[in-house]
């Protein structure tokens, strides 16, 4: 016994190094497996955050490669992109209701070309007859109007802005309905003047505007804005108005066209009224 | 005996991140990847004892074997090259022994022993370890070309290192 001890003394680095060596190629010869010695594989957490301290540093090294990459894949992937193409789909969604006739249809497009910056303005949307537009119909934003279609062409329509001379749109006050008449003058595209409201009305700074059913084009209560000022020009019957406009009208990109499916009839009644008189 | 132990673990950590960071970045058409890492276990002092190289090395080896993903491999050929060490030392040794309370360095034993004792060293670890990694004699040829020429820098290295330490004006040999 005291032999054995004395030999594994004498013998110690040897024995040391079979353990170690044995240990490593046990590693070696089990890689295949390893998952059970996933301790001591790179997935271990501490080396995973070092290698991602590092390769955040070589990244650098390839950022004109990597960069390179990028600009090809986009320009791959703008190409399939839905906006490379003339959706000729017809973008509605009809609502079938037995206790309620369907007046107002919503059709989403694209918002093309805008201006903001001109005296007059007009935007394009990507649909055009073939989704359904008409002249004269009301287009809005989520938060707000945006102006009636003008010229239609199959795939392409032209929209009269509410910044524009020759728009003017019947507006009220919500809280009161006291209606007027709105129309923007020029200058900052996010205010709009709005008058024929008399001085009697009682009015503040922050009224809802909204529209109105008068023209036959928009819904009601479609938001237009709130009144930034409220001034009284002396010897004056009516208010002079500023609207700050809800809608940001310098970077729409997606509007609603609204068709009114009982224009004609409103319109038709209207006009067999005045011609009668 | 306390500064050949922290100057000594200091070079352990930065070999480590010298390896792990920069030379297994070095990769030349596949074949050459140089391991100055080694260069740990060949700069110990003579009188480090037998089982401490071998612990101290198979720790630095695993540690590789962690970042490297390659159980095992590392390892192997350095705990193989700590073991067999004190055979290749005992090979170039001077007539009357080795000075005590040095190194093997070049700086000690001058240029001509300290390319010998290296050239042997970096063979020795570098043909275990691409031999395990290949893992077959098919590729003999391939393995050994990788084994010359991945040597021969590491060797270049190992030289660097040597004049990096020990300005050349100092050198006594």
């Amino acid at each position: 016994m005291r032999n054995l001890v004395v030999f594994f003394y004498r013998n110690v680095n040897l024995f040391v190094f079979i353990i170690l060596e044995g240990f490593c190629l046990f590693l070696l010869y089990s890689r295949n497996h390893y998952q059970k010695a996933a301790f001591i594989s790179s997935s271990n957490r501490i080396a995973g955050d070092i290698f991602t301290t590092v390769n955040s540093m070589q990244e650098y090294f390839h950022l004109k490669e990597t960069n390179e990459n990028l600009a090809i894949e986009n320009a791959t992937l703008r190409n399939l992109l839905r906006s490379a193409y003339h959706a000729v789909d017809l973008r509605e969604k009809i609502v079938n209701d037995t206790s309620y006739h369907m007046q107002y249809r919503y059709i989403t497009a694209m918002v093309i070309n805008n201006s903001v910056n001109r005296r007059n303005n007009f935007l394009t949307l990507g649909v055009g007859s073939l989704q359904g537009i008409k002249p004269e119909m009301a287009v809005i934003t989520s938060n707000g109007i945006v102006g009636i279609t003008k010229d239609v062409s199959p795939h392409y329509t032209s929209v009269l802005s509410i910044l524009n001379k020759e728009a003017r749109i019947s507006a009220k006050i919500k809280k009161n309905n006291y209606f007027g008449s709105l129309y923007w003058e020029g200058g900052d595209y996010r205010m709009a003047t709005l008058s024929d409201i008399p001085t009697h009305v009682p009015l503040a700074v922050g009224d809802t505007v909204t529209t109105n059913t008068f023209s036959a084009i928009f819904p009601d209560n479609i938001l237009i804005g709130t009144l930034s000022s409220v001034k009284v020009k002396p010897g004056d019957n009516f208010y002079t108005l500023t609207v700050r406009f809800s809608a940001n009208l310098k970077n729409i990109t997606h509007v609603y066209v609204i068709k009114n499916l009982l224009k004609e009839e409103q319109k038709a009644l209207e006009e067999k009224s005045q011609n009668d008189k | 005996m306390i500064s050949d132990l922290i100057s000594n673990t200091l070079r352990f950590a930065i070999l480590l991140a010298l390896q792990l960071f920069v030379f297994n970045n070095i990769q030349f058409s596949g074949y050459v990847n140089p391991m100055v890492y080694i260069l740990f276990v060949m700069m110990l002092p003579f009188e480090t004892p037998v089982w401490l190289i071998l612990f101290s090395s198979f720790l630095l080896g695993t540690l590789l074997d962690i970042f490297c993903d390659t159980p095992g491999l590392h390892g192997t050929s350095i705990v193989l090259l700590a073991f067999l060490r004190k055979f290749v030392l005992n090979l170039f040794s001077p007539r009357d022994g080795y000075e005590s309370n040095t190194s093997p360095t070049l700086y000690q034993l001058g240029f001509g022993w300290y390319i010998w004792y290296a050239s042997i060293m970096v063979l020795i670890h570098h043909l275990s370890f691409f031999m395990l990694e290949a893992h077959r004699f098919a590729e003999l040829h391939k393995t050994l070309f990788r084994t010359l020429a991945s040597g021969l820098l590491t060797l270049v290295f190992a030289l660097l290192y040597q004049y990096m330490i020990y300005r050349p004006g100092s050198a006594k040999s």
